[in-house]
């Protein structure tokens, strides 16, 4: 770290700047200069594939305040959309770990627009070099970083589907960058499914690393082309011991949950979801009211999350991640008792802070939105 | 009459339940159309406003170095400070922005330069006093808890120096703004105790050093040589803030004309009788552009009370519509010059010195049919 920015960070230049913060007077002068926030601009956009929901490359500059990443770690990204609004996704970083203020990339697919709402990803993936984005540091723990398996060469496997390709190409990047010789330096699996050659991500890469003597394994499975879906029995025949190897996975939900119940429930399986679990109309605890106080709205409670129920009243509170991940929606539940839909706790404290995109409603609640 | 509307001269026009209905309906119809219309135009503006506010700032610090500007260098301070205040710090705080979703324009994030704690803000201003406008008893900002503001409020020898401490609060506005949540009077008057003040005081605190210690401390002494009249610039433009943010306030809901409610009319309020409240309690200052940015477009005290979450560049554009709509339903609209405004505040601080509930001197500055 520079002088400067040491400076910078210093609590004297923060009592000069207060209440701002260094970084509101940083920003007028340029957007990729910061003392604590992380921005990044876009400097190169690869195109991986074509279609209705292409998906692009994005190489991003961070500014000197990116602390760097794990393989396998995500990142919150802020983009402002048409109509000057502002909306944060996550993203799995693809490239290799990172040190601090170093490049990376971001893998994205397009999604469709939502009725009001332009989609995140879709303006990222069709970006032109240049835009800026609005970053969190690097966050999660599905990393290979100080897992069992990290100092010894045990075998690894990574199982992936779709663009949940992205954390898992960290990891297969990292290894090959770090290990011996461009070697991963033990045997790797890397299990992938898309629906089609022409949907494959990485496509030419993982060519590549499949051509060459690298201890790994690459396995491209195209469904929608005669490749079988994910099965257990499958799984054996490529890994037989696979319940005792270390695995990452991450994709569909469906793709996921087969994954976890192939596992029954071994530790050495860590997954990754890039959805939260929905939770579906009528779901337990389905019943009284939910009542939105500042809007002065209300409807009987239908199971959903409260941020599904608010959407369905027509509010529009403000959401990041919507999995639970960032606290952008943390609005504060002044009555009645949420569950966690991802832990499945139960909280009934009164003026309590929760994440609306993860909490839903166990009877009548009112929420200050 | 019985205690209906106060203050009025002339008797306030009650609309039947229905007209209250049909006026809130008109009211919520402005809104819901500016609301679908916000987008880049109001974010550049007020991208430009914090821009502005940000170098005025930055010029101002600067400048103390330089000894022949320090006329110069307190105006920047005081405009930035005032900018910041106002335009910034009132409107972005009343979630104004916070359709754009960005940290540093959303109303739970930020801090305004002002030593009052800006959550504490958000609780007495955003909510006490804009759901309970001009509710004798319930709206803490009739007077402050200090003044007799209103014929209504039973005097007592003490609010014979109504008109010092008109003054006092005026010199000290941030500080009055920050203290206003403890309630002191009412820990007079034993219906609070300290303990509840207890966590108040800690965020008042807080903010209270951060502030002293920057204006006070901090730059003054990075001026080396000139560090009393660097200190001298920051408590002026801190001063210069105080007097006009002060001034702008007491015009929106003190001159002749405005009405009080009780707490009774208010129970159960329709929201158009919630419309009603608020128009008939605010009033507004005439003037131009430049004029309208230093108030923060307080001057159109009437459409940010009915409007409190429309970005405040919206309102000059609507006051037209609302002063038609007030013409149709035969409610006054008021507003005046800031010399008139000022003078009837001013009227009413000394006349509210003295005992006596309603007096016909009132009547000079009676509520204006709404202007043409
Ligand atoms: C930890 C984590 C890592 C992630 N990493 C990546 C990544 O590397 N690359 C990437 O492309 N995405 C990734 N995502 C997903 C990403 O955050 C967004 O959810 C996704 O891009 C859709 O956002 P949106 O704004 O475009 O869609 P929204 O505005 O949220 O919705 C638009 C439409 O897309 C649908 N939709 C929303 N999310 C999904 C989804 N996940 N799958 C299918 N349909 C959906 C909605 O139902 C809606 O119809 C990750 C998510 C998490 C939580
Ligand atoms: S939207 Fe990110 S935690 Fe709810």
């Amino acid at each position: 770290m520079g002088v400067l920015s040491t400076v910078l960070q210093s609590r004297a230049v923060a009592a000069l700047a207060s209440p701002h913060g260094v970084d509101r007077f940083l920003e007028q002068v340029n957007p990729l200069w910061a003392a604590h926030e992380v921005r990044g601009r876009v400097v190169d956009v690869r195109h991986e594939t074509t279609g209705v929901h292409p998906v692009s490359t994005l190489t991003v500059q961070p500014t000197s305040t990116w602390r760097g990443h794990r393989a396998g770690q995500h990142v919150q990204v802020g983009v402002d959309l048409p109509g000057a609004r502002r909306a944060t996704r996550c993203f799995s970083v693809s490239s290799a770990a990172s040190g601090p203020g170093e490049r990376f990339t971001l893998t994205v697919r397009a999604h469709d627009d939502g009725q009001e709402r332009a989609s995140v990803s879709r303006h990222l993936a069709t970006a032109a070099p240049g835009t800026l984005l609005h970053l969190s540091q690097a966050g999660g723990d599905f990393t290979m970083h100080a897992t069992p398996a990290t100092p010894t060469p045990h075998p690894l496997l990574l199982v992936s589907g779709g663009s949940g390709i992205t954390p898992v190409m960290s990891m297969l990047r990292t290894l090959l960058r770090d290990g011996y010789d461009g070697r991963a330096g033990r045997p790797v699996t890397f299990l992938h499914y898309a629906r089609s050659a022409a949907e494959q991500i990485y496509a030419e890469e993982l060519a590549a690393i499949a051509r060459f003597d690298n201890h790994v394994d690459v396995r491209l499975v195209h469904t929608g082309e005669g490749g079988q879906r994910f099965s257990p029995a499958a799984l054996a025949r490529l890994v037989p011991d696979f319940r005792d190897t270390d695995t990452w996975a991450c994709g569909p939900t469906g793709l996921v949950q087969a994954v976890q119940a192939a596992y029954d429930g071994s530790a050495r399986l860590r997954v990754e979801h890039f959805k939260a679990p929905t939770t579906a109309p009528g779901a337990e605890g389905a019943e009284g009211e939910t009542s939105f106080a500042r809007s002065g709205l209300g409807a009987a409670n239908t199971g959903e999350t409260l941020l599904a129920q608010a959407e369905a009243l027509g509010l529009r509170p403000q959401t990041g991640c919507r999995m639970g991940i960032c606290f952008s929606c943390t609005t504060r539940k002044t009555r009645g008792t949420v569950r966690d839909v991802v832990t499945g706790e139960e909280s009934s404290r009164p003026d309590e802070d929760v994440r609306i995109c993860v909490s839903a409603p166990v009877g009548s609640c009112t929420l200050d939105l | 009459m019985t205690s209906t509307t106060t203050g009025t001269t002339t008797g306030t026009p009650r609309l039947t339940p229905d007209q209250l209905d049909a006026l809130g309906a008109e009211l919520d119809a402005i809104r819901q159309r500016v609301l679908a219309d916000l987008g880049e135009a109001d974010a550049d503006y007020i991208h430009g406003v914090v821009r502005l506010q940000r170098r005025l700032e930055v010029a101002g610090r600067a400048l103390f170095y330089l000894p022949p500007a320090w006329p110069l260098a307190v105006a920047a301070l005081s405009v930035s400070k005032i900018l910041d205040n106002m335009e910034i710090g009132h409107n972005v705080m009343h979630g104004q922005y916070d359709w754009m979703g960005e940290p540093g324009l959303s109303s739970r994030m930020y801090e305004w330069d002002n030593v009052c704690p800006s959550e504490q803000w958000r609780y007495s201003h955003n909510y006490i006093h804009h759901t309970f406008t001009n509710v004798l008893g319930k709206d803490r900002d009739i007077g402050y808890g200090i003044l007799r503001m209103d014929e209504d409020q039973p005097w007592h020898p003490y609010y014979l120096g109504n008109p010092a401490y008109a003054f006092l609060l005026m010199v000290f506005f941030e500080w009055g703004v920050a203290m206003h949540d403890l309630e002191v009077e009412n820990i007079v008057a034993g219906r609070r105790s300290l303990a509840d003040n207890k966590a108040l005081h800690a965020g008042i605190m807080r903010k209270v050093r951060r502030q002293a210690f920057k204006d006070y401390v901090l730059f003054p002494a990075l001026t080396g040589p000139f560090f009393p009249l660097t200190l001298a610039g920051n408590a002026t433009a801190n001063l210069v803030r105080n007097v006009w943010a002060f001034n702008i306030i007491f015009c929106g809901h003190f001159p002749a004309g405005v009405a009080t409610f009780s707490e009774e009319e208010c129970e159960d309020e329709s929201r158009g009788h919630w419309y009603y409240r608020q128009l008939l309690g605010s009033a507004n200052i005439d003037g131009g552009p430049l004029f309208h940015l230093m108030t923060g477009n307080l001057s159109f005290q009437v459409e940010h009370h009915l409007f409190p979450d429309l970005p405040a560049r919206r309102y000059p554009e609507i006051s037209g519509e609302v002063q038609e709509i007030c013409e149709r339903y035969g409610l006054p609209y008021n507003t005046g010059p800031l010399g008139k405004q000022l003078l009837s505040v001013a009227r009413k601080i000394c006349r509210l010195a003295l005992p006596g509930r309603r007096s016909d001197q009132a009547a000079p500055a009676a509520a204006q049919p709404a202007a043409a």
